[in-house]
């Protein structure tokens, strides 16, 4: 079997963003740039079915500026066997990104696709699902736990109010929660491997995807400033506040 | 031009969380279908039909949609919405039923959409947070059919009673026969529910263990009526279910009152509680970053002060 990773190009999740004066985006110059959580995580999992023997390969893909195959070769480090770079320098969005991924899926005959819930720069949680919409196959969104067996997965999910389990038919859509595993490190002989490992580019034309959006960011601001508070001495005194100055109980 | 509200719902009972996204909906226009799909979810449809600015209820009750699983659904409404049908928006509250099947509904559309946005700039034009709440990007869309989930928190709910809305039954049955249901589990509570409740105490990993939020969080909590909340070191931890973690990837709470015990105040932590009118932080370092969000700040150790607040309100 093989599995089709993609992997995002994020802002590291420590750093502090700034928002540009002009208020047409995020300062990303100079910033720490990561492969996004989530995504790690699903490589991890890919990695960990490999190590089960479920999965024969793991292709990592990225679409995102030509920078993204540091992320790409994090991921080949991390065990993913060969990678492929969509190169461009337009802002995708999910249904772009989703559309690629269908062509690349299906090109490379892929039963199962890993991707993160969602990208924590954007924090759209979108591509995973346009995903197995256009691919026309199930999807186990927020996983937390993922078993193969057969030509089924079993997907359990992290949904409001608890678990849920699904089984899927392959091949499927999955999309990691946080909690489906703990992501090791690259060892250092690994990440020198990982520079031998292919790495092809494409470009979204090469796939037939229009990279103009309908969707067009008007401006971007800073959520407004919470009033700075105060100290309180006692539990007393913290109490009164709440009854008489809050009035929240 | 209508626009297409999905209803939330166990199929016994509407969510909360469905008000407040027809509150967002009356925003973008006045025809407002709501859309019940489930099992046995007559009651669900009859409780929509009241709701204020409701002028249509759309009832598809069958077996196929009974866990309202993300394929069947977006067929569903994708097949009500698409093609040259009437809707101009179609919209979902940003709860994990409507994070799972939106994005494959409108990709089903061929359209772009916007999730959980907080404010209605015009019927096009809407802002959302971006950076895990650290940015908030107002965006517009020129798409035919305007798909879009809400951040419930960011609207006050319509009232539950006094609309008189039609209920036209559906016999739409979509099933793709990609998945199945296997089953679930439920973290049982009496307690409000996280994302709807006036007030909300949570522990960090400072609580050390699962027996100290029992012996400590939750006395308060009853006292208040709150809902118990968590940091996500103390779900990964262990010390709680993982569905009472708050922040960028658990829930996104905004009470009248949020206490923080013993959490830090991580950014991740603050994307999901930033909002709440009153913040108040317990916690023995007053350089945690919670502090700078805090309108309370009591530097103090918790388990001396969370018993002896339990017992002074």
């Amino acid at each position: 079997m093989k599995a089709l990773v993609a992997v995002k190009r994020v802002i590291d999740y420590n750093v502090k963003v700034r928002v540009k004066a002009d208020n047409s985006g995020v300062d990303l110059s100079n910033t720490k740039m990561s492969i996004n959580p989530f995504d790690e995580i699903a490589v991890e999992e890919a990695v960990r079915l490999k190590e089960a023997g479920v999965i024969d390969e793991i292709i990592v893909a990225s679409i995102g500026p030509k920078e993204s195959q540091e992320q790409i070769r994090a991921a080949l480090a991390l065990g993913a066997d060969r990678g492929i770079l969509v190169k461009t320098d337009d802002k995708p969005y999910p249904l772009q990104v989703a559309k690629i991924l269908k062509s690349i899926a299906e090109q490379e005959s892929a039963d199962i696709v890993l991707l993160g819930k969602q990208a924590i720069d954007d924090d759209n949680n979108q591509t995973g699902q346009m995903l197995a919409a256009l691919m026309g196959v199930g999807q186990g969104t927020f996983a937390s736990e993922v078993k193969v067996e057969g030509d089924k997965v079993n997907v359990t999910r992290e949904v409001d109010g608890g678990l849920q389990t699904l089984a899927l038919t392959l091949p499927a859509i999955i999309t990691t929660d946080l909690r489906l595993n703990e992501p090791r490190y690259a060892k250092l002989p690994n990440i020198m491997k990982a520079k031998k490992k292919q790495l092809d580019e494409k470009a979204p034309s090469d796939f037939g995807v229009d990279m103009a959006s309908k969707q067009e960011i008007v401006k971007v601001v800073p959520p407004a400033e919470r009033k700075a508070g105060i100290k309180v001495g006692s539990v007393d005194e913290l109490v009164d506040k709440l009854r008489n100055e809050a009035k929240v109980i | 031009m209508a626009i297409l509200v999905y209803a939330e719902h166990d199929n016994a009972s509407l969510k909360k969380a469905t008000l407040n996204t027809i509150a967002a909906a009356k925003q973008m226009g006045d025809d407002i279908h709501v859309l019940v799909a489930g099992s046995g979810n007559q009651a669900v449809a009859d409780e929509a039909a009241k709701a204020e600015g409701v002028t249509k209820v759309l009832l598809a009750d069958n077996a196929v949609y009974e866990h309202q699983m993300a394929e069947n659904i977006a067929l569903l409404v994708a097949d009500i919405a698409g093609g040259s049908t009437d809707y101009s928006h179609i919209i979902a509250p940003g709860t994990t039923t409507g994070k799972n099947f939106m994005p494959r509904a409108a990709a089903l559309l061929d359209v772009s959409m916007l999730s959980e946005i907080t404010a209605v700039i015009d019927a096009q034009t809407f802002d959302r947070p971006i950076y895990a709440g650290n940015a908030t990007a107002t965006v517009k869309t020129t798409e035919d059919k305007i798909v879009l989930t809400v951040r419930t928190t960011a609207f006050d709910p319509v009232a539950a009673e006094g609309g008189s809305a039609s209920i036209e039954t559906i016999d739409n049955v979509q099933d793709s026969g990609k998945s199945s249901f296997v089953n679930e589990e439920m973290a049982k509570s009496d307690r409000p529910e996280l994302t709807s409740a006036g007030i909300v105490v949570s522990g960090g990993r400072a609580l050390a263990n699962g027996e100290n939020f029992t012996k400590y969080i939750e006395p308060l909590a009853d006292k208040l009526g709150a809902a118990v909340g968590a940091s996500r070191a103390a779900v990964d931890a262990g010390y709680v279910p993982n569905d009472m973690q708050v922040g960028q990837t658990g829930k996104i709470v905004a009470p009248d009152l949020y206490i923080a015990a013993g959490i830090s105040g991580a950014i991740q932590h603050l994307a999901g509680m930033k909002d709440s009118k009153v913040i108040v932080a317990i916690n023995n370092d007053p350089e945690a970053p919670i502090a700078s969000v805090a309108d309370y700040f009591l530097e103090a150790d918790l388990f001396d002060a969370l018993p002896e607040l339990t017992s002074k309100i």
